[in-house]
C-alpha cells in the first residue's frame, strides 16, 4: 500500500495506481476528457492536473498519468489548478465549439468567453478513438498522423483499411461527435457558438461505418461528407 | 500522376528495395532508418515502398504512416531534381533569413514555405539551423553550401543550378577583416 | 602480458611517434560545416597541389581539422610549429602561404588578423581578443587532431581516463567522481550528471542502455556538432566510462540528419575504436563489453527530449511521455537507461584524468566547469565560445565578441534557443550559470546565445521562436500545441497591424498556463521566450498595439518606405531591383514608390547608394 495525501485528507493506494485512480477511488471529483478507464492513460488532454509538491517545486502534472508515489503531497482544487482548468476548457472550446461535453465543462467551470479564433474543429486529438481501435478492438486501422498543428487521426494515406472492421467503436467513445450540444442549455455566455452547429455523422450515415467510406476517415465531418451538408442546405 | 511520379512509382527498384529492408536487418526499431534510406534512394517515400516495408518488417501501415509524417525530413510527394535548404535559424533570422526565403520563394513561383516547382526542377525545403550560424543567412543546394546570402544574390545561385552548369562557391560579402 | 598492458605500451609508442612527427611544419585548414561552408575544402585542395609542385610532400604536413570556433574569419590555417594564425584564407593565396611562409619563413601581412579596435595585426591564435578570456579544454583539441585518426587523439592524450577507469578504478568510485566534480548536465536543464549516473548505476536490470544525445535541435546553438565533428574520440570515451560505471553494455548517438558531416566522424570513430579493440566484446581483455550504434534523427525537436529520444530510438514516433519512471527506471524498450549530452560526455574524460578537485575548482558554486556557447546574431566576433561558468555577459559580449557592429545600440541577449529567453541591456552584468540565468526567466539551454541590436523588434523574436515551437511541438498535450497556436495567432495579429489592448494580458495569462499545465519540457519552456519579451519589452509591444508602430522597423505591416525628395537623383537602380515593380520615375528625375504595389521587402532601401530612402516606422 502506498500512504499518500490528497487534499489535506491522508489517503491509501494500491501498488501500480496513479493518482486519478486514488482520486476516484475516494470520491474526490476530477473532470476527465481523453481518460477511460478501459483503456491505457495518455495524458493529451490536461484536463485532469493536479498540483504536487509543495512550496516552489510544486508542479502541475495530469493525474492519470502520474503515479501515485509514497509520501506525495497532491492538491486537487487549488487556484493554480482551476485557473489553468478554466484556460484548457477555453483552448478546448476554441477548437471544437460544437461539444456538448465541452460546453457543460465550460458551464461548470463558468468560462464565459473565448478570447481566441474559433476553429470549428470535430476533433479534440483526445486520441481516445485511436487507443479504442488499438487497444479494445485490437484493430490498429487509425492513427494520429503529422505533428503539431497539422496533427490529425485518419488511416494510413487517407484511405480505407484494411484492418479496420467498422465496428463504430472509434465513434461510440468520442466525446465531441457523438454527443452534440442541442442549443443554449444549460444557459451560459459560451453557448452562443453553438449557433454554427453543424450535423453530426449521424446524421449523414445510418451505419456506424461513415469512418471508413471512400475516402472518409478519422474524425467525421470531412470532406466527402461536407458535401453532404451542403446538398442538405439546398 | 506527376511525370516523376511515374519514374519512381512504377519502376521501382524492388531488389534495391528489399537490400535496404534487410541491411536494417527487419529489425522494428530500425523503421526510422530504413526510411531515412528509403528515401535516399528514391529521393521521396513511395507509397508502394510504404506498403512493402509495412509487408516485410510486420508493421502495421498506418503506424509507418504516422512516423513518416511525423519526421520533417520525410516526404511523401516526388521532389525537384535540386533541394534548397534554407537555413531558418535564430542567427540566420536577425540576419534576415526569412526575406532570403521570400525572394526563393518569388523567384520559384511558389505558394507556400517549403514545396516543389512545378518543372520538378526544384525544391524549397526550410530547415531550422544547419548550425553554420556565424556565416548567416545559409542556403544548402544540393549539399553544397552558400553562406551570407542576400535577396540579391538569390537568384544568381538559383540560376546556375538551373542552367545545369557546375557552381563555383557563391560568398556574399567577405569579412571587414579580410 | 595482459591485454591492458599490451595496450598502455601500443598507446605509448603512438605518442612517441607523433610527438616526432610534431617538429615538422604542418599546416592546418579547419574544416569543420562552417569552414566548409565557407571555402575550406577549396583551400585545402589548392594547398595540396601547391605542396605537390613545390615537391614538399615529404616535408610538410597538411591536416584537415575540425572547427576552431572562430567561425567568423573561416577559412582559418595555422601553420606549425610557430602556430600563425591565417584568417579569411582563399585558394589564390594557397602559393604565396607555401613559397613565403613555408619555404621563405615570412609572415603574409594581410592574412594576418587584424584587431578591429586598433588596428594591429596579431600574429597568434591565443593574442586575439576573441580567443584571450576563454578557457578551452573541451575545443582546444579541435584544432589538432584530425578527427578521422584515433591516432591523433591518443597522441594527445586520448583514452589514458578509459585505461585509468578500466585498470585500477571501481564504477562506484567512478560516479563518485563525477559526482563531487559537480558537473551538470550540458543538455539544457542541468540536472547534476553523477545523480543521474547513480540512479542508473543502482537499478537492477541485465539490460542498460546508455545514450549520447546529438539531437541539437536548437536554433542557433552548434557546439555539440563542433565537438563531433572535431573530435569524435572524446565522446566515445566518455560514453565508454559511463557505460563501464553504470554498467550498459549498449550505448547509442542520437544524431539529426542536418549534420552529415559529423555523422561521418562519429562512424569513423567508431569503426577505428573497434579495430583498437576500445568498443566490441571483452574490451581489451577486462571482460568489459560494449558497442555503440549511431541512431540518425530525422528532423524533430521534441526528440532532444528525454522521452521522445527514447521512443525514436525504439523506431516510434518521438512523443513524450509521463515523467516518472525515469528513463534511469525504465528507458529504452523499458531497460533502465542512462542519457546525457555530447558535450557532458566530452567532458567525462577530463574529469577522469585530471580528478574531481582540479574540475570543481573551474566555474562558480552552483555550476561547475566550462560551458561552450555559441555566440551568434548581431556581433563582431561570431563563433564558438568555451569560457569558465560564471563569466558574466558583458564580458561574453564585449570582450569576446568584440561588440555589436556598425556601433549600434546593444538590445538584448536571447539563451537558451527557443525555451529561452531575452536578456535586456540592464542585467549585463549577471554572470552565466545555471540558477542565474534561471533567476531572470532564461534558461542555460544548451549554450545558444543570440546578440540582437536595435533593429531587432522584440515581438518578431517572440513571433519566431512561436512559429518555431508551432511546428515543433509533437502535439500530444493540448496545452502545447493549441496554446503555442493561440499565443503565434496573437503575436501574429500584433505584428500585423491588429493587436487589441487586451491582448498583453491574453497573452500573459496563456503563457502562465502553458508554462504549468504541459507535459514535457518543450511545453513547459515554449512561452519563455513570449514572457520574457513581455517582462523586459512592454513597451515594443504597446508601440506595436497602440500606436501602431514597430520601433525597429521589421514588421512589414507596421513600416514604410519612402523616397527623399531632395536625395535622390533619380540613377534608376531601386526601380531595377524593385521585384514588384513599384518603383516609378524617369531618368534623372525623382522616383517615387507606390503603396499599393510595395511589399516592403526592403530590396530598393539596400540597393539605394545615396541612402535616398527613408525606411520609417508606422505604416504611413
Amino acid at each position: 500500500m502506498i500512504n499518500l495525501r490528497i487534499d489535506g485528507l491522508d489517503v491509501q493506494a494500491e501498488d501500480g495506481w496513479t493518482i486519478l485512480e486514488t482520486c476516484q477511488f475516494y470520491g474526490i471529483d476530477i473532470p476527465t476528457l481523453c481518460y477511460d478507464h478501459g483503456l491505457s492513460p495518455y495524458g493529451a488532454c490536461r484536463l485532469c492536473l493536479v498540483e504536487i509538491g509543495e512550496g516552489k517545486n510544486a508542479k502541475l502534472v495530469s493525474s492519470c498519468t502520474y503515479p501515485a508515489l509514497e509520501g506525495l503531497k497532491v492538491k486537487s482544487h487549488s487556484n493554480r489548478i482551476i485557473k489553468a482548468r478554466k484556460i484548457v476548457i477555453e483552448l478546448m472550446i476554441a477548437r471544437c465549439p460544437n461539444s456538448k461535453t465541452l460546453q457543460d465543462l465550460a458551464s461548470k467551470y463558468n468560462v464565459q468567453k473565448i478570447r481566441f479564433k474559433i476553429k470549428h474543429e470535430d476533433c479534440l486529438l483526445c486520441g481516445l478513438c485511436v487507443r479504442m481501435c488499438k487497444e479494445q478492438m485490437m484493430s490498429g486501422a487509425i492513427d494520429f498522423i503529422g505533428r503539431g498543428k497539422d496533427r490529425r487521426i485518419t488511416t494510413a494515406f487517407d484511405e480505407k483499411s484494411d484492418l479496420c472492421r467498422t465496428c463504430g467503436g472509434c465513434m461510440y467513445i468520442c466525446p465531441i461527435c457523438e454527443l452534440r450540444c442541442q442549443g443554449p442549455d444549460p444557459p451560459g455566455a459560451v453557448c452562443g457558438s453553438c449557433l454554427e452547429m453543424s450535423p453530426t455523422c449521424l446524421d449523414f450515415s445510418s451505419e456506424a461505418q461513415c469512418f471508413m467510406v471512400e475516402s472518409g476517415c478519422g474524425t467525421c465531418v470531412r470532406n466527402p461528407i461536407k458535401k453532404n451538408v451542403n446538398e442538405m442546405e439546398e | 500522376m506527376s511525370k516523376s511520379e511515374k519514374k519512381y512509382g512504377d519502376h521501382l527498384k524492388l531488389k534495391k528495395l528489399n537490400s535496404i529492408i534487410k541491411k536494417n536487418n527487419c529489425e522494428k526499431s530500425a523503421l526510422i532508418s530504413t526510411l531515412l534510406d528509403i528515401q535516399s534512394e528514391y529521393n521521396y517515400l513511395p507509397k508502394e515502398a510504404l506498403i512493402m516495408v509495412a509487408k516485410e518488417m510486420d508493421i502495421p501501415l498506418n503506424q509507418i504512416y504516422s512516423v513518416a509524417t511525423f519526421y520533417k525530413v520525410f516526404s511523401l510527394q516526388p521532389r525537384g531534381e535540386h533541394i534548397i535548404n534554407v537555413c531558418l535559424g535564430t542567427a540566420c533570422h536577425v540576419r534576415g533569413g526569412g526575406r532570403i526565403i521570400d525572394e526563393i520563394r518569388r523567384e520559384l513561383k511558389l505558394k507556400d514555405n517549403g514545396g516543389t516547382t512545378e518543372d520538378m526542377k526544384f525544391t524549397l525545403e526550410p530547415v531550422r539551423c544547419l548550425g553554420c550560424c556565424a556565416s548567416g543567412p545559409v542556403i544548402v543546394v544540393d549539399n553544397e553550401y552558400h553562406s551570407q546570402v542576400t535577396p540579391k544574390n538569390v537568384n544568381k545561385i538559383l540560376k546556375k543550378y538551373s542552367d545545369g552548369r557546375k557552381v563555383k562557391k557563391i560568398i556574399g560579402s567577405q569579412d571587414k577583416n579580410a | 602480458m595482459k591485454d591492458i598492458d599490451k595496450f598502455k605500451q601500443k598507446l605509448s609508442r603512438i605518442r612517441k611517434s607523433k610527438a616526432e612527427e610534431s617538429n615538422r611544419p604542418c599546416i592546418i585548414v579547419s574544416s569543420g560545416t562552417c569552414g566548409e561552408a565557407r571555402g575550406s575544402k577549396e583551400v585545402f585542395l589548392a594547398l595540396k597541389n601547391v605542396i605537390k609542385k613545390y615537391k614538399l610532400g615529404k616535408k610538410v604536413d597538411i591536416r584537415l581539422t575540425g572547427c576552431h570556433g572562430f567561425c567568423q574569419v573561416e577559412p582559418i590555417i595555422i601553420i606549425h610549429p610557430e602556430n600563425i594564425f591565417y584568417q579569411s584564407v582563399q585558394p589564390e593565396d594557397a602559393e604565396e602561404i607555401i613559397s613565403e611562409t613555408i619555404i621563405n619563413k615570412n609572415i603574409i601581412d594581410h592574412l594576418l588578423f587584424k584587431d578591429p579596435n586598433n588596428g594591429k595585426k596579431i600574429k597568434l591564435e591565443k593574442d586575439i581578443p576573441f580567443y584571450k578570456k576563454q578557457n578551452k579544454l573541451l575545443l582546444k583539441n579541435n584544432a589538432s587532431i584530425d578527427p578521422f585518426k584515433i591516432e591523433d587523439y591518443i597522441g594527445i592524450g586520448g583514452y589514458s581516463a578509459i585505461l585509468k577507469v578500466l585498470s585500477k578504478m571501481k564504477p562506484e568510485k567512478v560516479i563518485d567522481t563525477i559526482k563531487e566534480s559537480g558537473i551538470r548536465g550540458r543538455g539544457g536543464a542541468g540536472f547534476p550528471t553523477g545523480i543521474k549516473w547513480s540512479i542508473a548505476g543502482k537499478t537492477e536490470g541485465k539490460k542498460k542502455y546508455i545514450v549520447c544525445n546529438a539531437d541539437e535541435g536548437d536554433p542557433g546553438a552548434y557546439m555539440d556538432r563542433s565537438i563531433l565533428e572535431g573530435n569524435p574520440h572524446s565522446v566515445l570515451e566518455g560514453m565508454m566510462i559511463g557505460a563501464n560505471a553504470i554498467g550498459a553494455r549498449e550505448g547509442f548517438i542520437y544524431i539529426r540528419y542536418e549534420y552529415p558531416l559529423a555523422v561521418t566522424t562519429i562512424d569513423a570513430a567508431i569503426k577505428q575504436a573497434k579495430k583498437y579493440r576500445l568498443l566490441g566484446k571483452n574490451i581489451l581483455g577486462t571482460g568489459f563489453d560494449f558497442d555503440i550504434k549511431i541512431v540518425r534523427g530525422a528532423g524533430a525537436f521534441v526528440c532532444g527530449e528525454e522521452t521522445a529520444l527514447m521512443a525514436s530510438i525504439e523506431g516510434k514516433k518521438g512523443e513524450p511521455r509521463q515523467r516518472p519512471p525515469f528513463p534511469a527506471e525504465r528507458g529504452i524498450w523499458n531497460k533502465p537507461t542512462n542519457i546525457n549530452n555530447v558535450e557532458t560526455w566530452a567532458n567525462v574524460p577530463l574529469i577522469i584524468n585530471n580528478g574531481a578537485k582540479w574540475y570543481s575548482k573551474i566555474g562558480t558554486k552552483g555550476s561547475k566547469g566550462t560551458k561552450i556557447f555559441s555566440l551568434v546574431g548581431k556581433i563582431n566576433n561570431t563563433g564558438l565560445v568555451e569560457v569558465p561558468m560564471g563569466i558574466s555577459l558583458k564580458e561574453m559580449i564585449y570582450d569576446i565578441g568584440g561588440g555589436i557592429p556598425e556601433n549600434k545600440n546593444f538590445k538584448a541577449i536571447q539563451t537558451g534557443g527557443p525555451s529561452g529567453g531575452c536578456i535586456p541591456k540592464e542585467l549585463l552584468d549577471l554572470p552565466i550559470d545555471y540558477d542565474e540565468l534561471a533567476s531572470v526567466g532564461s534558461i542555460m539551454g544548451s549554450g545558444g546565445m543570440v546578440v540582437m541590436d536595435e533593429d531587432t523588434c522584440m515581438v518578431d523574436v517572440a513571433k519566431y521562436f512561436l512559429s518555431f515551437l508551432e511546428e515543433e511541438s509533437c502535439g500530444k498535450c493540448l496545452t502545447c500545441r493549441e496554446g503555442i497556436e493561440r499565443m503565434l495567432e496573437i503575436v501574429e495579429r500584433i505584428t500585423e497591424k491588429e493587436g487589441k489592448k487586451e491582448d498583453i494580458e491574453t497573452l500573459k495569462e496563456l503563457g502562465e498556463v502553458v508554462k504549468d499545465a504541459s507535459m514535457c519540457q518543450l511545453g513547459q519552456t515554449a512561452p519563455n521566450p513570449v514572457l520574457s519579451t513581455l517582462k523586459y519589452f512592454e513597451n515594443e509591444y504597446l508601440a506595436h498595439i497602440r500606436e501602431k508602430k514597430c520601433p525597429a522597423k521589421v514588421c512589414r505591416a507596421l513600416i514604410s518606405f519612402k523616397i527623399l525628395k531632395d536625395v535622390c537623383n533619380g540613377c534608376g537602380a531601386c526601380r531595377i531591383a524593385c521585384p514588384e515593380k513599384a518603383i516609378s520615375g524617369e531618368k534623372k528625375k525623382l522616383h517615387s514608390i507606390d503603396r499599393k504595389k510595395c511589399i516592403k521587402c526592403g530590396i530598393c532601401f539596400e540597393t539605394c547608394k545615396f541612402d535616398a530612402i527613408d525606411k520609417r516606422a508606422g505604416s504611413d
